[in-house]
């Protein structure tokens, strides 16, 4: 146990941590960049609602370590192949909820507001989003997990992160590395777990918790 | 005849760089490299569902039952799913015992498709209306026969949907298994990076993805079969 504590004190394991989090935090917000808009701008078009959900489901369906491999050859080694292949990653899942979280707020509430006087875009800002706003977050926070955990593999593709540890340990076959990475990257994973599933609370509109509550 | 698919992607790949793809390659291992390379990949995958399945379908009737359970399993199967694979790999080749090799691949692909077959497998079970079970008890059916011939046939749809979950997440991470000696196609992945041949890296991929998606279809139809009545709603 001293020894996996005196892996933590080794100085390339606060770089190796940081470039983990810088990867994934990296990823997470180019793809929050992108899916959003895209979800925006497609959200009263049938077409778009189909290529949202099928985007979703094959996007769920390609493995992690196939989005990271397939980009090597492309695009060579290094932080940047990773950072595109977990931007790719993390896109679906923002993409489908985004979608799915606006197309799902009752048409009655917009026909209300809209006959309160709101326009368009009132009716987007102060109903749909604040509404949508739980199952986008939590579209965030799959992608999010999705992204720090699917990280540990950049090291295959030359991009860092913690999942060097875990190879060095492998192939030094050295127990003590090994288990000090693996349980770093399984910390980092269950904090992103927690701390994105309190966002996600605090993003639920109070109404909607009273309404929630009362459905229940 | 020539499957005009095939020769656009002959095509684009002497375009844009004649060693992307060497089909040669393709051609020559078939047999001996990649087909076995997809069997083992099935191997892995069903051997463990079935495990899971074992596991996750009598824990999921205890815990519908017993509900003060049901958050606790949910916790601790929640805390599994979340462990990235790689971590939980290094993990379990460091009990003593346990090997690099399919057992602890294994072994972590029940421990992710936990959470997903004991939820759905407690949902199916929710759903089925309190009168069906009332009913059934009237025609003077005992607890076992009501499990086994009204709740559990009911309830099949939503766990076969909870399978089909299970089933596309595992065929990816099982790919990462590889890297502990678990095989499958994962294995042509990693021997193109190490070897820096881009034709085993897109085969491997490639087919990775495409066994992922005909296994998301394949149940998406059985679990359409098993729900007649949406069939019938929707025509």
């Amino acid at each position: 146990m001293s020894g996996i504590l005196d892996v933590f004190r080794r100085p390339d394991f606060f770089e190796l941590l940081w470039q983990h989090i810088l990867l994934s935090a990296a990823a997470l917000l180019i793809a929050v960049a992108i899916a959003l808009p895209v979800a925006l701008a497609i959200r009263n078009t049938s077409l778009g609602a189909a290529l949202a959900v099928n985007i979703g489901n094959i996007g769920r369906a390609v493995p992690s370590l196939a989005i990271l491999a397939l980009c090597q050859p492309f695009l060579g080694f290094g932080f940047d192949t990773a950072l595109v292949a977990l931007t790719a990653l993390a896109i679906p899942p923002i993409l489908i909820n985004t979608s799915t979280g606006l197309r799902e707020v009752r048409r009655d509430i917009i026909d209300a507001a809209r006959g309160m006087g709101l326009s368009g875009s009132q009716v987007l800002s102060r109903i749909q989003l604040p509404i949508a706003a739980p199952v986008i977050f939590a579209g965030i926070r799959t992608s999010a997990v999705q992204v720090v955990a699917s990280a540990t593999l950049a090291t295959f593709i030359g991009g860092g992160g913690l999942g060097e540890l875990i190879v060095e340990g492998t192939q030094l076959n050295n127990t003590t590395i090994l288990l000090a990475g693996s349980f770093s990257v399984a910390v980092l994973a269950i904090l992103t777990e927690v701390g994105f599933g309190a966002l996600e609370m605090a993003m639920t509109p109070k109404g909607l918790k009273i309404a929630q509550k009362r459905g229940r | 005849m020539a499957n005009p698919a095939l020769t656009l992607l002959q095509d684009l790949s002497s375009i844009e760089d004649p060693k992307l793809i060497e089909w040669d390659w393709i051609s020559d291992n078939f047999w001996e490299d990649i087909v076995p390379a997809i069997q083992g990949h099935i191997f892995l995958s069903f051997v463990s569902v079935a495990i899971a399945l074992m596991i996750s379908l009598p824990t999921g009737v205890l815990v519908s039952r017993y509900r003060k359970a049901y958050p606790p399993v949910t916790f601790v199967t929640g805390l599994l799913y979340s462990i990235p694979s790689l971590a939980l790999f290094g993990i379990l080749i460091s009990v003593p015992g346990i090997t690099i090799g399919p057992t602890p691949v294994i072994i972590a692909l029940v421990a992710y498709s936990l959470l997903i077959l004991i939820r759905n497998t407690v949902a199916g079970l929710d759903a089925v209306p309190a009168e069906t079970i009332d009913a059934a008890r009237g025609m003077g059916l005992t607890n076992r026969q009501i499990l086994f011939r009204v709740e559990l046939p009911l309830a099949l749809p939503v766990i076969v949907a909870g399978i089909r979950i299970a089933t596309v997440t595992i065929i990816g991470i099982a790919t990462i298994g590889a890297y502990i000696a678990g095989g499958g196609l994962g294995k042509m992945i990693f021997d193109g990076i190490n070897r820096s041949f881009p034709t085993m890296i897109i085969t491997g991929a490639v087919l990775a993805t495409a066994l992922a998606i005909i296994a998301d279809l394949s149940l998406l139809g059985l679990e359409r079969y098993l729900r007649p009545w949406a069939r019938r709603r929707k025509t």
